[in-house]
């Protein structure tokens, strides 16, 4: 099985030098195409490897790169930003690529940057990942040493600057546009689309934002080609993903797997089962803003149309594990009160809509619901869950585990609201 | 007051002014520098202050409320004086499903403070912070730059004393 994006991760988890990188084919692909192929021929292959969005949304990359306008007499800036704000809950595995492997980063943004003829490149990272903020620097700078980055690169008369841009905090920051006003020095309240980001982005030009496994991915597809990529993945989708699997199992991690690996896999053979005495009762597929899935799911593809089709989402493909011994109100209300906190506050449903129902939940939590609250959170969960509701996909996010947690574990609060207590503790 | 107190760009250091200047010298306006500038003015002072925020905004051109603003959305842009370290604990699901509850309340009794305060000594500041990233070592928290991992409360006094 061949896994390209940790394939020269160590274990010490030692960051790869730049010789080393390159020892292994690091920068083939950008040797080989920056001024040698055409932008149209590396977005023809990315648009062919249908490399899709490892960010959450799962948007196919190609596509995204293909509306950028590719005007050779517009002299203005283009930019491509990597999202580096990794702050889903139950999310690690960008921290993973920037801290052992930052290389694969700036090469996968190299390519990127050149196929929709972008002068500028950011790196949006999160201030608590000082670590991979370091390494990523000392990338950079290696690059600019080996002619990678700077001007006429390779000789080819492409310029390329890559700049970290270290944020200030606030999960919101992570959706795209929100993400832009916060480069701009602004707060980070999402902008209305259209105009898309790929038209009019930072500063007001076309923008391409990416989540750093993506990005990650786009040097094993030039070197490789599309249908390699392609052929990685053992369901619908193709490559490989880092899945990841948090809670009470025995070996929580992060691994890289072919796109399509079934559920049970994950939690039975690489988290290793759950811990002695617990019981999986459910799980967030891919982060905390996706619906509760239960035993029933497990022998699931995680595919993302497929992942879709049982009424949750794959997003970033890092489980979190509801066990037995935990109460499925109780988690509710944590992931309810995070995304309350860190509503931007732009629009009423997120700021007013959320806070209410943490304090629903809340009260439910500890005895003191009433039958009524239930139709309560099931009349919110369709206000704020539904799409057009919202500015934007923070508060439908934030309520889909609340909404699936109705659906599969209501005896849990029913059980709460008629013996006015939680029955966990 | 005489003119050298109005004039507000009096109260950043040459340094925090050079550095600054430096982030909008590579932006197309002044403005955009705004979180930039914050985070300059912070490193050197630990916090913006309203007479640093004012002397900011001055500098670059706009309104102590647009830039106050902006400082007071963002988390780790700090408008009340913080300890020398902040203690940041992870609150995430993945963390409180590990019994990232139990470190919590272990650390305010151990700091003797709620969230959001400072010791009286003037060392850590405790605070909650968004998902580290790092699930599979749940319960975690951040001292100062330092990420600690697989919590328990017991855990957490080893940490404090080497820290001492």
């Amino acid at each position: 099985m061949e896994t390209p994006l940790t394939k020269n991760m160590r274990a010490d988890k030692s960051p790869v030098a730049l010789s080393d990188y390159m020892s292994t084919g690091g920068y083939a692909a950008v040797t080989k195409t920056i001024g040698k192929s055409s932008p149209a021929e590396v977005l023809q292959v990315v648009k062919d490897s249908n490399l899709r969005g490892r960010g959450g949304a799962g948007f196919p990359a190609g596509m995204k790169w293909s509306f950028v306008p590719m005007n050779e007499d517009d002299p203005g800036h283009k930019y491509l930003v990597a999202n580096a704000d990794e702050m889903e809950p139950g999310t690690f595995k960008d921290r993973l690529i920037m801290e052992q492997d930052p290389h694969q980063l700036i090469e996968g943004m190299i390519l990127a940057a050149y196929t929709i003829q972008a002068d500028v490149g950011y790196i949006f990272i999160r201030a608590e990942y000082h670590y991979a903020i370091r390494e990523l620097k000392k990338a950079i700078s290696a690059c600019h040493d080996k002619g990678f980055l700077g001007k006429n690169i390779l000789d080819s008369g492409y310029n390329l600057d890559i700049h970290v841009h270290v944020s200030a905090g606030r999960y919101i920051c992570g959706e795209e546009t929100a993400l832009l006003n916060s480069l701009e020095g602004k707060r980070a309240h999402p902008r209305a689309k259209p105009p898309f980001p790929q038209v009019s982005g930072l500063w007001g030009r076309p923008t391409i934002v990416n989540n750093v496994e993506s990005l990650a991915c786009v040097s094993h597809i030039v070197n490789n080609g599309a249908d390699w990529f392609k052929s990685l993945g053992i369901g619908e989708d193709s490559g490989t993903k880092l899945f990841g699997i948090s809670g009470r199992v025995k070996k929580p991690g992060t691994w890289e797997l072919p796109m399509g690996t079934p559920i049970r896999e994950l939690v039975e053979v690489h988290a290793g089962g759950m811990q002695d005495g617990y019981k999986l009762r459910g799980f967030l597929p891919g982060g905390a803003s996706t619906d509760f899935l239960t035993e029933a799911h497990l022998d699931l593809p995680m595919d993302y149309d497929v992942i879709m089709k049982a009424g949750s989402r794959m997003g970033t493909g890092q489980m979190i594990i509801l066990d037995d011994k935990t109460c499925p109100v109780a988690m509710v209300e944590n992931v309810v009160s995070f995304f309350a906190r860190e509503s931007c506050g732009f629009c009423t449903p997120c700021r007013e809509g959320l806070p209410w129902v943490e304090k629903v939940l809340h009260a439910i939590e500890v005895g003191e619901g009433v039958p009524e609250d239930l139709q309560i959170l099931e009349r919110q969960g369709r206000f704020i869950g539904a799409v057009g509701n919202t500015h934007c996909a923070l508060a439908p996010g934030a309520i889909e585990p609340l909404t699936s947690a109705l659906k599969y574990f209501r005896e849990d609060f029913e059980q709460h609201i008629r013996d006015k207590k939680c029955s966990y503790q | 007051m005489s003119a050298v107190k109005n004039d507000m760009i009096n109260v950043l250091s040459q340094q925090e002014i050079d550095a600054i200047e430096a982030e909008i010298e590579h932006l197309p306006d002044r403005k955009s520098a705004a979180i930039d500038a914050l985070k300059i003015v912070q490193k050197y002072r630990g916090w913006v202050s309203d007479d640093s925020l004012r002397a900011t905004a001055k500098l670059l051109e706009m309104s102590d409320e647009e830039l106050d603003g902006i400082a007071t959305f963002y988390s780790l842009i700090y408008r009340h004086p913080v300890g020398e370290k902040v203690v940041m604990y992870c609150d995430s699901v993945s963390c409180w499903i590990m019994g990232g509850n139990k470190v919590r309340d272990r650390l305010k009794e151990k700091l003797q403070i709620e969230p959001g305060q400072t010791t009286e000594d003037g060392k850590y500041t405790l605070l909650p912070v968004t998902c580290l990233g790092d699930c599979d070592h749940a319960p975690a928290m951040m001292v100062g730059d330092d990420l600690h991992h697989d919590l328990t409360p017991e855990s957490l006094d080893k940490i404090f004393e080497e820290d001492a």
